[in-house]
């Protein structure tokens, strides 16, 4: 087949040793990355960009750093919701529900390993799933002419807030800022400068590396000294024990990771889902179907395996529309977007035939990581926990300077180091009001080219509206469109993840 | 009532928005729909969301007491400080300096808070600089 044929291409580009070196190091920080509470896969992969970006790595081995660093984090953020029921990053909420009892039952090793064990199968058939399911989604998106596009964007402003959003105007505002910032700069089409205020800084527009690192990381340390006295997690000093999963532990869990992973991957390729809302809705139909004796949330294995294999296998799933369609599913996928889009490689059906070596050395990498992952999260999960005591008022202020580095890296100006305190700011003010912050970043990502399909869709029919839903295709996004957006409305309180507070978990 | 100002506020921003927009200078040579026409309909898009929590706030987020909010218009004013200092005396001195702020006012001790500033300056100056070959501020000293 000719998929398998270009996978085999796919290897022989990851396969070379400086590739290797990077998928290691990108797994290691990944996992550290995901392992520390306060730093998810969405602020660990915004940080790493710019530095990434300044190294002068060239697309691939650029691809392959961040995403193993994307797929390290998923697994990471279960060893602390495991080890001290605090979640290590959003995902990996779920995983505390059971994770933590089986470690106050003396089973943390076990629980490590099971749960090390799921990601891997998770993440495994996802990455196989990406393979197969990809082109195929680019077939259809080669029928798409720009009127297609316009509404495809529309489409995934309106369900990024989310299925389980919860105030739907809140995600429409942060999707509205997006864009309006995007407009900053000289119109492409007419080369008038546009919102610019006659600063010459702000000709090029915003970019979008100072939004996210603002946003995500800058806005991160701000929440942190809201609670003072930040103090290394403790019992950290836990018994791991032997860490490995008895066979009969393993077979019991087996059809469940099969279960979780087929649904977590359909929530990752689904617009405005996301692995967070992979690993609940696979915790969640798992708990209807195996909890017949009442044992889940006092230590079942079940409970531990469910929203591992979910959340890896439903990141592996948001890969698809976003590298088939340009348009993000999740908030990291957005924020790798945002990578391609800085290397000057616009992802969509065009990046399979011209690029297909980014494609599918990317996908090979995925998968050298994550045996790497499996490999360094099972025998050597002591060296990670060693890694969450590092105390936070150690650790965010080495965030927050690692960021000015890489901003700092990529223009030297310190017009982009104060945008970046502004929207660090902002940033903070938003996530306080619970205005989603992923909308925000994909509006500046995405607002030129949401106004170009436009323009472009008009020129066609000399400013005609009615090109807009002039095909079925196009007709079927619309209402996908407005179906995602007022789903949430209707029934988002069935979907929402209702954990206990935790005040160091990042909202 | 946070909602409600930040729903007056995208009102606000929205009126303004537009009016800039409309501002635009547009040559004789444009397309169909011209360079104002899209910023005015995100304007119109901001304006409409923002009347949604004007007219039902959500309940109110939990603002950190004064004093907690003073550490971070501390935090900020230091963050601004660095980038100044950056070009004047280097990326070490006023790394190590900001990060050991932070620090302090993140509970360490200010000794401890001192050590860890200048820790984490030296290893990122010696990671990104000396291995990575990254450009940083080098200051009138070079480093």
């Amino acid at each position: 087949m000719d998929v398998f044929a270009q996978l085999a291409d796919g290897f022989v580009v990851a396969l070379t040793w400086q590739n290797l070196g990077l998928a290691l190091i990108g797994c290691l920080l990944g996992t550290m990355i995901g392992a520390l509470p306060g730093l998810g896969p969405t602020n660990g992969v915004a940080i790493l960009i710019p530095l990434a970006f300044t190294l002068g790595l060239s697309a691939t081995p650029a691809l392959i750093l961040l995403t193993s660093v994307y797929y390290g984090a998923m697994y990471g953020g279960r060893i602390s919701s495991i080890l001290l029921n605090i979640p290590g990053d959003e995902p990996a909420l779920m995983t505390t529900l059971d994770g933590y009892p089986m470690t106050k039952k003396g089973q943390a090793g076990e629980a490590l390993a099971l749960s090390g064990i799921a990601s891997f199968v998770g993440a495994f058939f996802a990455t196989w799933g990406l393979v197969f399911l990809a082109p195929q989604l680019v077939k259809i998106a080669l029928l798409f002419g720009p009127a297609e596009y316009f509404a495809l964007f529309t489409l995934a402003f309106a369900t990024l807030g989310g299925i389980a959003s919860k105030n739907q105007s809140k995600a429409a505002i942060a999707a509205a800022i997006g864009i309006a910032i995007a407009m900053i700069g000289v119109d492409h089409q007419t080369g008038v400068p546009r919102l610019t205020f006659g600063q010459i800084h702000l000709y090029e527009g915003i970019s979008f590396l100072v939004a996210i690192v603002g946003l995500f990381a800058i806005s991160e340390v701000l929440l942190f000294l809201e609670h003072a006295k930040g103090k290394a997690p403790e019992a950290a000093g836990t018994k791991l024990g032997r860490i490995t999963v008895p066979l009969p532990m393993l077979k019991q869990t087996s059809g469940t990771m099969a279960r979780s992973t087929v649904v977590g991957f359909l929530a990752g390729v689904l617009p405005g889902a996301g692995a967070s809302l992979g690993s609940f809705i696979a915790y969640t139909i798992e708990k209807r179907i195996s909890d017949k004796d009442g044992t889940f949330g006092k230590g079942d294995p079940r409970g531990v395996a469910a929203p591992e294999a979910g959340n890896n296998a439903a990141a592996g799933g948001a890969l698809v529309p976003m590298l088939a369609l340009g348009v993000p599913g999740s908030g990291t996928t957005a924020v790798l977007l945002a990578m391609l889009m800085a290397l000057n490689i616009t992802p969509g059906p065009l990046l399979f035939t011209q690029h297909p070596d980014v494609v599918w050395g990317l996908i090979a990498a995925l998968f050298i990581g994550n045996i790497m992952l499996l490999l360094l999260n099972v025998p050597m999960v002591g060296l990670f926990v060693r890694v969450l005591q590092v105390p936070s008022k150690y650790l965010m202020p080495a965030v927050a300077m690692i960021s000015f580095v890489g901003i700092y890296g990529i223009s030297g100006s310190t017009f982009d180091l104060l945008m970046m305190i502004i929207f660090g700011v902002v940033g903070y003010v938003l996530r306080k009001l619970e205005v989603p912050m992923v909308p925000v970043i994909l509006g500046i990502l995405l607002g030129n080219e949401m106004e170009k399909s436009l323009r472009r869709a008009l020129t066609i029919s000399d400013g005609d509206v009615s090109i807009l839903w002039g095909s079925p295709l196009a007709v079927t996004i619309w209402a996908l469109a407005i179906f995602g957006f007022i789903a949430p409305i209707l029934f988002g309180r069935f979907l929402k993840p209702r954990p206990q507070k935790d005040p160091s978990v990042s909202p | 009532m946070s909602d409600r100002i930040l729903g007056g506020a995208c009102l606000l921003l929205a009126a303004l928005y537009i009016f800039f927009a409309t501002q635009i200078q547009v040559g004789f040579m444009s397309d169909p729909m011209g360079p104002k026409a899209f910023p005015i309909l995100i304007g119109v898009v901001l304006a409409i969301a923002g009347i949604y929590p004007l007219m039902r706030p959500d309940p109110e987020p939990e603002w950190p007491a004064l004093g907690r909010l003073l550490e971070i218009v501390f935090a900020v004013a230091v963050m601004v400080g660095y980038t100044y200092a950056l070009p004047e005396i280097g990326f070490t001195v006023s790394t190590a300096v900001a990060a050991g702020l932070l620090s302090w006012r993140l509970g360490a001790t200010p000794i401890k808070a001192g050590i860890a500033g200048i820790v984490i300056a030296v290893t990122i100056f010696v990671l990104f600089r000396v291995v990575l070959k990254l450009s940083l501020a080098l200051g009138p000293w070079g480093f």
